[in-house]
């Protein structure tokens, strides 16, 4: 199938996929032109409004364009990209599939108003790919079929474990796609200058187009060219600021000297939480609750990124087991890159705060804060002792302000505010692309194929599997639309959630034989039960915190819940037969066939 | 395409027990920079790095560039071993 595929070239596109270098490269050279054209253009005189206008259609337009040359009347192009997408570029589409708004807007402002306690999300979204490379990722794509459902309904024979496994999924994804859905119309809304309401259904459509035609296979082109933006997007104004204070247009290095800068002002302006302490409390002492804290964050949202069926997914389109190890390792790097330039974000906003804005007369305060605060809420300045001079505790900031308003801190013009606003589309879009295709997958392969009508034609599961695809998407519209409160902390759930009920049975499928049917099962019910009992009951209904862990990290109490109970109820159940336990050997062996029954049938 | 069972059943299980140990050994790397490094981030941070205090640099920095050496590390120690084997794919 997957030989087949590559000759195929998916459906004619075989020189597509031979010159990806040539198209991204001239993609991106054409991308950067359009930069410095809108560029001279705003110098020329051209308002701010069309160019953000530009940007945004711009982008849309040729996301639009990709999902269009990428439609497809064939299973595995719509449900795996054909199977025949490089580890590079899946590296790329990974990246643009995990970073999400939160990640390109709102990670920054987190860092800045967090200091070190915020580091914990830098490490666990990023060293959750280290357990996908080694545990997973291989293995997975060896067996070969469609979805992360599939393998749990092979592996513990039948629908059962296959219908807790789509459970879990949609809990998880959907509160994440929702977040997204919110963002996007967040950002359309403020660009566009529309209401939010309709900015969402615009949103909504931008999330369409890209992946409606063509499935896996426009999603995946399209999160490449999303990936390539929102990098660009993200380094430009840093590296820009970096070079006008420090001379060196390398970030990562030089704000350990803007850390050195903000300790002095710290201790001038008599801080008592320094930037860079490492647990502790808001009164500056260390502190063993923030200390478990810490490192059960970082534990939660590593298993659950090593968890999420949007992600693992992406290594079912690799063309063979090799290139999907690697693939995880170019993923990684790729997101490294936005990550490990976030801390330094933060440390430029807070220098440029400490030493021109806080102590400053009002009405000399820099150019950019005036601008932001009379955005609504953002940026707050109240005279709280009318003396005229703005204090620490004078001045209230939204965390996203930090990424959104660096183009003006550094001085750039507003053509690099429109750039930073496509940025934060593409990853919004992306994230959500990937979301929908995993939801709406799920239902159409494992629902509706597996479960109701197995003798579905070709045919008919795709029409199925985009009706479910605009379904699920105009849902979650229509609940973002309702700008539910707290969707930050949600997002946050869905990787205890998918922790929780999935890690241990994939994992012990692959690493362990003696896992039964029974066990797995059963440990994914305790394993989620638990998790979602924790979520629940602390959230609203005034249970009080287990040894002081906060709900976000809620998967630390059903992790080991779902792998005891599965190892215990394992040991008591019948053992795998042993066309499974040949099973497990031909997926854990890349060369050769998958020992099952239903391998050759997709 | 070669079907499995022409690889011999010893070389199958020495192929596994050599992959069971790498796993373990990037487990243990995965633990040290994940936790390991952390537990001491407070300890670590009276020394300074390029103006960085070393804790928050290793939290900020250091680990996640450990984590992308190891992810290449994994790609390439696992490849060879399945090509040493002979149980890589064509």
């Amino acid at each position: 199938m997957a030989t087949n595929g590559i000759a195929i070239g998916g459906g004619g596109k075989g020189g597509f996929v031979a010159n990806l270098g040539k198209i991204y490269g001239g993609y991106a050279g054409g991308f950067i032109g359009f930069t410095l054209l809108l560029a001279v253009l705003e110098q020329m005189g051209l308002p701010n409004k069309i160019i953000g206008y530009s940007f945004m259609f711009l982008t849309i337009a040729v996301y639009a364009y990709i999902g269009y040359l990428s439609r497809t009347m064939e299973l595995s192009e719509y449900y795996v990209a054909g199977r025949v997408v490089p580890a590079f570029y899946n590296g790329m589409a990974t990246g643009a599939d995990w970073m999400s708004a939160a990640s390109f807007i709102s990670m920054a402002g987190g860092l800045y108003l967090g200091g070190y306690g915020g580091l914990g999300y830098v490490l666990g979204w990023t060293g959750g790919y280290v357990l996908v490379a080694v545990l997973l990722a291989p293995y997975l794509r060896k067996f070969g079929q469609f979805t992360v459902p599939d393998f749990l309904g092979v592996r513990y024979e039948g629908n059962t474990a296959r219908f807790i496994g789509v459970v879990v999924l949609f809990s998880a994804s959907f509160t994440y796609i929702v977040a997204q859905t919110y963002g996007i119309g967040i950002i359309t809304s403020r660009f566009l200058g529309i209401p939010f309401e309709i900015a969402i259904f615009a949103g909504l459509l931008g999330i369409l187009v890209c992946s409606m035609l063509g499935g896996m296979r426009a999603v995946t082109w399209t999160q490449v060219a999303q990936y390539i933006i929102l990098i660009i997007a993200y380094l430009t104004p840093v590296v820009w600021l970096s070079t006008k204070l420090y001379g060196i247009p390398i970030p990562e290095l030089t704000y350990g000297f803007a850390l050195t800068q903000i300790a002095e002002f710290e201790a001038q302006l008599g801080i008592v939480k320094p930037h860079a302490a490492a647990f502790v409390d808001a009164a500056g002492q260390f502190s063993w609750t923030e200390f478990n804290n810490f490192w059960a964050l970082v534990l939660c949202l590593m298993v659950g990124t090593a968890s999420l069926p949007h992600i693992l997914m992406r290594y079912f389109t690799t063309p063979n087991v090799r290139e999907a190890r690697l693939s995880v390792a170019w993923s990684i790097f790729f997101i490294f890159l936005l990550y490990f330039t976030a801390p330094a974000y933060a440390a430029f906003a807070k220098l440029e705060i400490y030493s021109n804005v806080i102590g400053q007369p009002i009405a000399n305060l820099p150019a950019w804060v005036q601008n932001w605060s009379q955005v609504g809420g953002l940026l707050t300045i109240t005279d709280a002792n009318a003396d005229g001079i703005l204090q620490l505790k004078e001045f209230v900031i939204n965390q996203d302000i930090i990424v959104l308003s660096m183009p003006e801190i550094a001085g750039l013009p507003y053509v690099i505010s429109g750039l930073v606003a496509a940025g934060g589309l593409a990853a919004a879009l992306s994230t959500a692309d990937g979301l929908l295709l995993a939801i709406a997958n799920a239902l159409s392969h494992d629902v509706y194929y597996k479960m109701i009508n197995p003798k579905a034609s070709t045919a008919r599961r795709l029409i199925v599997a985009r009706v479910l695809l605009v379904g699920v998407a105009l849902l979650a519209a229509a609940v973002a639309g309702t700008r539910p409160s707290g969707i930050i902390q949600m997002v946050a759930w869905a990787f205890s959630l998918a922790a929780a009920g999935l890690f241990a049975p994939l994992v012990l499928g692959i690493w362990w034989k003696r896992t039964s049917s029974t066990g797995a099962i059963v440990g994914m019910l305790a394993g989620f039960g638990v998790c979602l009992y924790y979520l629940i009951a602390t959230r609203y209904f005034d249970m009080p915190l287990w040894f002081g862990i906060r709900n976000i990290s809620s998967a630390l109490f059903g992790l080991p819940v779902a792998f005891i109970v599965t190892w215990l109820v394992s040991l008591v159940t019948r053992a795998p037969s042993s066309q499974m336990q040949e099973f497990v050997d031909s997926i854990r062996t890349p060369r050769g066939q998958v020992a099952w029954a239903g391998a050759a049938h997709e | 395409m070669i079907d499995a069972s022409q690889i011999s059943p010893e070389k199958r299980i020495e192929h596994w027990k050599k992959t069971t140990r790498l796993m373990w050994t990037l487990m243990f790397w995965w633990f040290v920079f994940s936790f390991g490094v952390h537990f001491f981030a407070v300890q670590l941070n009276g020394i300074s790095f390029f103006g960085f205090p070393l804790g928050f640099y290793m939290a900020a920095q250091g680990s996640l560039i450990a984590f992308v050496v190891l992810c290449f590390w994994n790609a390439r120690s696992q490849n060879r071993l399945d090509e040493e084997y002979g149980v890589a794919e064509d």
